[in-house]
């Protein structure tokens, strides 16, 4: 990883626990009553954001102003975008307003991996989401909470454990950077669906594959449900709602098949009744809310490391490396 | 007229000679000439071949000459050797009456550079609905041969079938664009490994199959000719050798990029890979280089679709498909072709000017290098070896996937009826000629 976090794939095993043990250590602000560091003082970071979104665009800002930077929010609905401005406008325009650090969320795959390749801007790049390809800081957010729930303590990776994501795989940004990132962490991935939410190509990923997710269950450390959008179920992708619940959906008779150590994960929103019923949403093991907190440490720690002056062990070592202690002063 | 002797070219199947032309004709061929002429080209080292015929060629105008015109479209063409183009029809408006069709085939004859055989559309506004007025094209001025709703498919069986039944009143050939609507709707790239790694829309291989598989028998049963455009998938190459082993009057053209690229370059998001049908996997690369030298597939077209930059510029899902060919095709035939030793240059001459020229029924073009043929040729330098530089192109558009590549081989002169289109290299300006 250099200037820009586009993919999963960026991060090396050494990239990523260093922005984990960095999470940890910016999460314990969140107990603080001050709850904000000077880190990015004078910077500016742009969230650009061209499909809505509420958690994860809160969770940026939530992050970047914690760290004292100067945030713009920039929604295409309502702007210049919407009048026909290309991602390429917009982009020299932020430039032209010194942009340091552009979060984008984009309905397009490979938007922010065009950006970063351009010479359109030259601030950082960092994916919050692309169409259907990847959601890095949601995988490195499911790592951290995976990490404190089975292997706590910094430095620690995940190696050896197992991980189950069930669900709608094809559409999902979210399982492609988790599929890559735990395999970085050296963990052991399964992904569940029916063959039609599927990818295709996609026995050649670093993870297995299986149509039967009560067979998973015994041999999981943590559950990720992930989310089945409303446009697909009309779509032929299942035969409806109810027969997609009744072989993919979790309720409480699975659960109690996971081991007692076993989390249930969701990225959220939850479609209750469907994808996780209230039963296993609302217990204990399951970590959908503990997610959302763990995700404002875990941006912050990314932005934090891409314009605080630290890089990564393969990027450009154009500044002294700075100890993640210092994060939390 | 002027009269040019061209010394020492490369005859195919022969030995270096003159050739004289005088009257737009090649009057004389032999080893040393003593005839006088206005102009002598020193030709050693290159290879004189037919002028190239394409089938398939976008030249935008009318309706997006931001992007290319028939004249910067001509001028491409023949800088890569070509002295016949046939135009597609999907222009704005679409070329699908007489009047359009006449236009852009007067366009190709004001502009002197190459002759244009204008396409006309299979259906009206091809919307795939209703069949355009097929004989009205074919006797207007243009004398269209070749329907195509390229861009789009054919996907009524029905409305296919009338098409390929009521061309056969003209000898006219009907051009598919196979692609089955359903299983390609989002798509944005081949549908793959790749795909699913990127994230992106997939287009399957068997929607191009499936529609070719129902085409070749739709024309057997009423036994009429099909085109098969830009195949791009083995398991395609698979079903036209089926078709043509049955005796069927099925032909195929394969594009160069589809004969050098993979999907694999997709990963960079970078829009100028994007093109319809997609690139393919390294498989679909081999089968179709092997369809094409042993003759399975017929031709090499260059689908050649021009792009302003702003249409380019931007992220993978907003920009549009397709890429320039025509100043590249040759280059890229030599390396993944000749320079691999599937095909001989006399292959080259039969894929990219006899039999598209027969294709198209064009009987001014396509012919051999011989005394009292029309002088249509190409001298062509396959020793040459530089980076591709877009900056050069004489078309409008530069989505070229190439940029900067080293290709071999350089077109150094064309001839359309006797007349140079391209000097060393470079355009003539067809009015100092004058």
């Amino acid at each position: 990883m250099k200037r820009h976090l586009v993919s999963a794939a960026d991060l090396s095993r050494d990239d990523a626990l260093l922005i984990l043990d960095t999470a940890e250590e910016l999460a314990q602000l969140s107990g603080r009553a001050v709850k904000k560091l000077p880190t990015l003082r004078g910077r500016t970071v742009v969230n650009l954001f061209f499909e809505d979104s509420t958690r994860t665009k809160t969770s940026f800002e939530v992050a970047e102003k914690r760290l004292s930077a100067d945030v713009i929010n920039f929604a295409a609905k309502g702007s210049s975008v919407s009048k026909g401005e290309s991602l390429k406008d917009t982009a020299l325009t932020l430039q032209a307003m010194g942009a340091d650090a552009v979060v984008i969320r984009h309905h397009a795959s490979g938007a922010p991996a065009r950006l970063a390749q351009s010479d359109w801007l030259h601030g950082s790049v960092i994916n919050a989401g692309d169409g259907t390809h990847e959601h890095p800081t949601q995988a490195l957010l499911d790592a951290l909470t995976m990490r404190r729930h089975l292997n706590p303590g910094l430095g620690n990776d995940l190696n050896g454990r197992r991980i189950t994501i069930v669900g709608d795989v094809l559409h999902s940004r979210v399982a492609r950077s988790n599929v890559l990132l735990l395999q970085t962490l050296g963990a052991q991935v399964t992904c569940v669906a029916p063959p039609t939410l599927l990818p295709v190509g996609i026995g050649s990923w670093p993870c297995e594959v299986s149509y039967d997710l009560d067979a998973s269950l015994a041999k999981t450390d943590a559950l990720m449900m992930l989310r089945v959008q409303r446009e697909r179920m009309n779509a032929a992708f299942f035969p409806t709602e109810r027969e997609y619940s009744r072989r993919y959906g979790m309720n409480g008779q699975r659960m109690a098949k996971l081991p007692e150590h076993a989390i249930v994960m969701h990225p959220g929103p939850m479609v209750r009744g469907m994808e996780i019923t209230a039963e296993v949403a609302d217990s204990p093991r399951c970590t959908a809310v503990e997610q959302v907190a763990n995700g404002v440490s875990t941006r912050m720690a990314v932005l934090y490391l891409l314009l605080g002056g630290a890089v990564f062990n393969d990027g450009p070592s154009d500044a002294p490396r700075t100890e993640t202690s210092e994060a939390a002063q | 007229m002027t009269s040019y002797l061209i010394r020492n070219a490369q005859l195919l199947g022969g030995p270096a000679q003159d050739i004289l032309i005088t009257d737009g004709v090649i009057s004389e061929i032999g080893t040393g000439l003593s005839a006088s002429a206005d102009v002598d080209i020193d030709a050693h080292g290159l290879i004189a071949l037919p002028g190239l015929v394409d089938l398939h060629t976008h030249l935008r105008e009318p309706g997006r000459e931001d992007a290319e015109t028939v004249l910067t479209g001509t001028q491409a063409a023949a800088k890569g050797g070509y002295t016949a183009v046939h135009a597609m029809a999907n222009t704005f408006p679409v070329a699908d009456t007489a009047g359009v069709v006449e236009q852009v085939w007067r366009l190709g004859q004001a502009s002197g550079y190459c002759d244009v055989q204008p396409v006309g559309a299979v259906t009206v506004g091809l919307e795939g609905k209703k069949l355009a007025e097929l004989g009205a094209m074919h006797d207007s001025a243009a004398g269209v041969r070749v329907f195509s709703d390229d861009g789009k498919c054919v996907d009524d069986a029905v409305i296919m079938r009338r098409a390929l039944e009521y061309v056969k009143a003209f000898d006219g050939v009907v051009a598919q664009h196979a692609q089955e609507p359903r299983l390609t709707e989002g798509a944005q790239m081949n549908e793959g490994q790749v795909s699913g790694e990127l994230g992106l829309g997939g287009w399957p291989a068997v929607a191009e199959e499936a529609i070719i598989a129902r085409d070749v028998l739709l024309a057997a049963h009423v036994g009429s000719r099909l085109h098969v455009c830009h195949v791009s998938t083995a398991g395609s190459v698979e079903i036209i050798r089926w078709a043509k082993g049955k005796g069927w009057d099925v032909t195929a053209e394969v594009t160069p990029h589809h004969l050098l690229l993979t999907d694999e370059l997709v990963r960079s998001y970078d829009p100028v890979y994007k093109v319809n049908p997609p690139l393919r996997t390294a498989e679909d690369v081999q089968a179709l280089r092997a369809a094409l030298a042993d003759g399975t597939i017929d031709a090499v077209a260059t689908d050649h679709a021009p792009h302003p930059a702003e249409d380019k510029d931007c992220e993978w899902a907003a920009a549009a498909m397709g890429m320039v060919g025509l100043e590249t095709a040759l280059s890229v035939v030599q390396q993944a072709m000749v320079d691999t030793g599937l095909l001989t240059w006399e292959g080259v001459a039969d894929r990219m000017s006899h039999r598209p020229a027969r294709i198209g029924r064009l009987s001014g073009h396509g012919r051999p290098v011989s005394v009292g043929e029309p002088a249509n040729l190409v001298l062509f330098d396959p020793a040459y070896r530089g980076s591709v530089n877009p900056d050069s192109f004489a078309s409008r558009s530069r989505n070229t996937p190439y940029r900067g590549l080293d290709l071999p081989g350089r077109v150094h002169a064309t001839f359309l009826r006797g007349v140079p289109t391209v000097l060393a290299g470079e355009l003539v300006e067809l009015g100092e000629l004058a």
